[in-house]
């Protein structure tokens, strides 16, 4: 690392390290004198079933298991843990909510709570009680978890996304990191380009990264698909501006970047074809977790940032956001509230979002002091996910519209029709203008 | 039973007893009470689901809460959604492309393996290893032959010199659909050519050695012998494999999710998307609904279109 960027960074993070440098010790964050006392009595021979996404990195499900294990030990309650890849546990928590059978709890993604917010325990009190406890909960987990006044989900945290780049690359196309701007960021794609090592992000059908990179492409000019009201608004000049931005920045990119999928940038980004992409921490961790001596260069060379502001002005990033809700099926309500509370106290929570690396980010403030985000800084970025994130909603409320669209490709298709050549962005807008109005209108 | 026993009308056990095994006796009742099994299986694993998707298409039901009946609302909607229409394009061309290639090869690999060949059983053996893989294992194989930084053709044809950049094989829409359609029918012609080969087997030699004395070439014994007698083979063999194509879901949900911009949607995976992660129950299952027609029509053009004029040319049937 330079100089000046030692510097930059000890500044940017300074506030940080002597929030965590006070909250030291062992219980790091002492139970606020305002936090209500929560206390539960579990049901008798209660035992639980959890269903969850299954492991990014292999830390969180150890540590998680680890956590899950103490509890059982302390309670007596037992609990069987399901794994389930990621973009199964949506069908399958719609379908035991539809059919009022299946796992107590299930750890969700983004706007599940909603497809079913009466058939969920409700949970206002606990995350009250966390929030009063942990420095209170980021503005996005109550866009996520709570319907009206009430909390039918206790957010767990953000599996985040942020810029990944090559330093070494971006410095010699003459850039001394990620610009700030967008305009910036598309002069750096170009140079990138020009330099023969190009950046590269999914335009194909990729759930996480896939909605993550339009959405931002979108948003950052201004462009929406609804309004507050949920008013379908994206056929709009903001959005066109969008399309043609991507436009210009896609001729940068290495070819075939509309076929990828979750994985592609992974494998591109560690193979040594792309040198910027957007991704989580993950590609940083298999770099240094390997043996590979190239890949250990690889990984000191890896430098991550926050997305580029747009014309709009402020951040306008999308991340995929994962919360726990407790079925109203369950035999054993006050149970799994309890599972809840013990696993997202910080005796729980701050080893195991240390375990996972930066993959999960803190939902409730007071986690943002754990040491785990300066140990390594390339790790700092993902530590303001839930700070900067918008709903995949935005700027509308969260529902059964929100999901389908996001399901249908609504917005990844307007961007991938246009950047192929396939459609002018004229009619690309109109026709999510069409899509999204079907799915808005119920 | 108790029917039977009831009809029989005895109120005393033993003369029911001697009523229910007489009951028994009767050839129709015995029939019908083999069956109810699998009638009951039937009903119950294939009736119920198609009826319970009939039904959901005519209603607005979403995932997590029940719908109401809203008649043709969502095959109204989906005959104007330009995605929806996409699909139906894409799986016609894909059904018909695959079939069709699947056909021409499967028949000639058939021809082939019916001939004296040395180690005839293995060979056969290795012909039908497509098919017993996994379509999940082969579709993830494909994708890395596909792979748009990673594809080992592209890798080939760029250290030969034939070409300077990698090959977007999923990525371009027409270069996507032959992509996958490669890759079914990769997967797809080891079921036609075995099934064709046993087809061939069950032609008595002595047929040909009768063409031969009436002097009929090569070609002529192919076309006059081979031909009629396979075509019920034929039939039944295309008619499957025209369904598990048109029904393809595994190869594109792994190639490519439908994209790019839905270029490689079918219908099976379109109706998924919408049904299930969409959460539109309803209209998934309208589009689900959808393909019958076209499933029925390919069953019925093999029925009398084939099957027919097998009868008529004279086969032995």
């Amino acid at each position: 690392m330079s100089d000046s960027k030692r510097r930059d960074f000890l500044k940017a993070t300074a506030g940080v390290a002597a929030g965590a440098a006070l909250g030291g010790g062992s219980a790091l964050w002492p139970a606020d004198s305002a936090a209500a006392e929560y206390k539960l009595t579990p049901e008798k021979g209660a035992k639980l079933r959890l269903l969850r996404w299954k492991r990014f990195v292999e830390g969180d499900e150890k540590l998680w298991m680890e956590n899950t294990k103490k509890f059982t030990e302390k309670t007596g309650i037992p609990v069987q843990v399901d794994n389930e890849s990621w973009e199964d546990v949506r069908p399958k928590a719609a379908v035991a909510a539809n059919i009022g059978s299946g796992p107590d709890l299930i750890l969700g993604w983004l706007d599940d709570p909603f497809q079913y917010t009466d058939k969920l325990v409700d949970v206002t009190d606990l995350a009250n009680y966390l929030g009063a406890k942990y420095g209170g909960w980021y503005d996005i987990c109550r866009t996520y978890g709570m319907h009206g006044k009430r909390w039918m989900s206790i957010p767990v945290g953000i599996v985040g996304n942020a810029i990944v780049y090559r330093d070494s690359h971006v410095k010699a196309a003459g850039f001394d990191g990620i610009p700030k701007d967008s305009a910036g960021f598309l002069k750096l794609c170009q140079a990138l380009k020009a330099k023969g090592t190009p950046a590269g992000f999914a335009f194909g059908h990729a759930v996480g990264d896939g909605n993550a990179w339009c959405n931002w492409l979108l948003w950052q000019q201004g462009g929406k698909l609804v309004d507050a009201h949920n008013n379908v608004v994206i056929n709009s000049p903001e959005t066109i501006a969008a399309l043609e931005y991507a436009k210009e920045i896609y001729e940068t990119f290495i070819p075939g970047t509309l076929s990828w999928g979750d994985p592609s940038n992974n494998k591109a980004f560690l193979g040594g074809q792309i040198s910027l992409t957007a991704n989580g921490i993950s590609i940083y961790y298999v770099a240094k977790q390997s043996p590979d001596p190239q890949m250990k260069a690889m990984a000191e060379d890896i430098q991550h940032a926050r997305f580029p502001i747009g014309p709009v002005g402020k951040p306008t990033e999308f991340n995929l956001f994962t919360q726990m809700m407790i079925f109203k099926y369950s035999k054993y309500p006050n149970a799994a509230r309890e599972y809840l509370r013990f696993m997202m106290e910080g005796d729980q929570y701050n080893p195991w979002m240390k375990a996972a690396i930066g993959y999960v980010s803190q939902p409730l403030k007071a986690y943002a002091a754990n040491p785990m985000w300066t140990d390594d800084p390339k790790a700092t970025p993902y530590r303001d996910d839930a700070a900067v994130t918008l709903s995949d909603g935005y700027a509308g409320t969260l529902g059964y519209a929100s999901a389908a669209v996001m399901a249908d490709y609504v917005v990844v298709d307007m961007f991938a029709s246009v950047v192929s050549g396939a459609k002018s962005p004229k009619d690309a807008a109109a026709l999510a203008e069409k899509q999204a109005l079907r799915y808005y209108k119920v | 039973m108790t029917a039977g026993a009831a009809a029989a009308g005895g109120p005393v056990r033993s003369r029911g007893a001697r009523g229910f095994a007489r009951a028994l006796d009767n050839r129709n009742l015995l029939g019908l009470l083999f069956m109810l099994p699998a009638a009951a299986l039937l009903l119950v694993f294939l009736t119920y689901p198609l009826g319970l998707g009939i039904w959901l298409g005519f209603t607005d039901t979403k995932i997590g809460r029940a719908g109401h009946w809203v008649g043709l609302a969502n095959y109204l909607y989906l005959a104007g959604d330009a995605v929806a229409r996409l699909s139906v394009f894409n799986t016609i061309v894909y059904t018909v492309v695959a079939s069709t290639v699947k056909f021409a090869l499967g028949l000639w690999l058939a021809l082939l393996l019916n001939e004296k060949l040395p180690f005839k059983s293995l060979l056969r053996a290795i012909v039908l290893l497509p098919f017993i893989v996994p379509t999940a294992l082969s579709a993830i194989a494909f994708w890395w032959i596909y792979d748009a930084q990673f594809s080992v053709i592209s890798w080939m044809l760029v250290r030969l010199g034939w070409i300077h950049q990698y090959i977007d094989f999923l990525g371009d829409p027409w270069l996507a659909r032959m992509s996958t359609i490669i890759a079914n029918i990769w997967r797809g012609v080891p079921f036609v050519a075995i099934c064709l080969l046993a087809g061939l087997q069950t032609i008595s030699p002595s047929y040909y050695e009768a063409a031969s004395l009436d002097g009929a070439s090569s070609w002529q014994k192919f076309r006059y012998v081979t031909m009629p007698l396979l075509t019920p083979i034929i039939a039944v063999v295309m008619t499957f494999s025209v369904l598990f194509t048109f029904t393809d879901f595994q190869l594109i949900y792994v190639l490519t999710r439908g994209g790019p911009a839905n270029a490689t949607h079918l219908m099976a995976t379109l109706s998924f998307q919408r049904a299930i992660p969409g959460g539109a129950l309803g209209e998934g299952a309208a589009l689900a609904v959808a393909m019958i027609p076209f499933l029925l029509a390919a069953i019925l053009f093999s029925y009398f279109g084939l099957q027919r004029r097998a009868w008529q040319q004279g086969g032995d049937a």
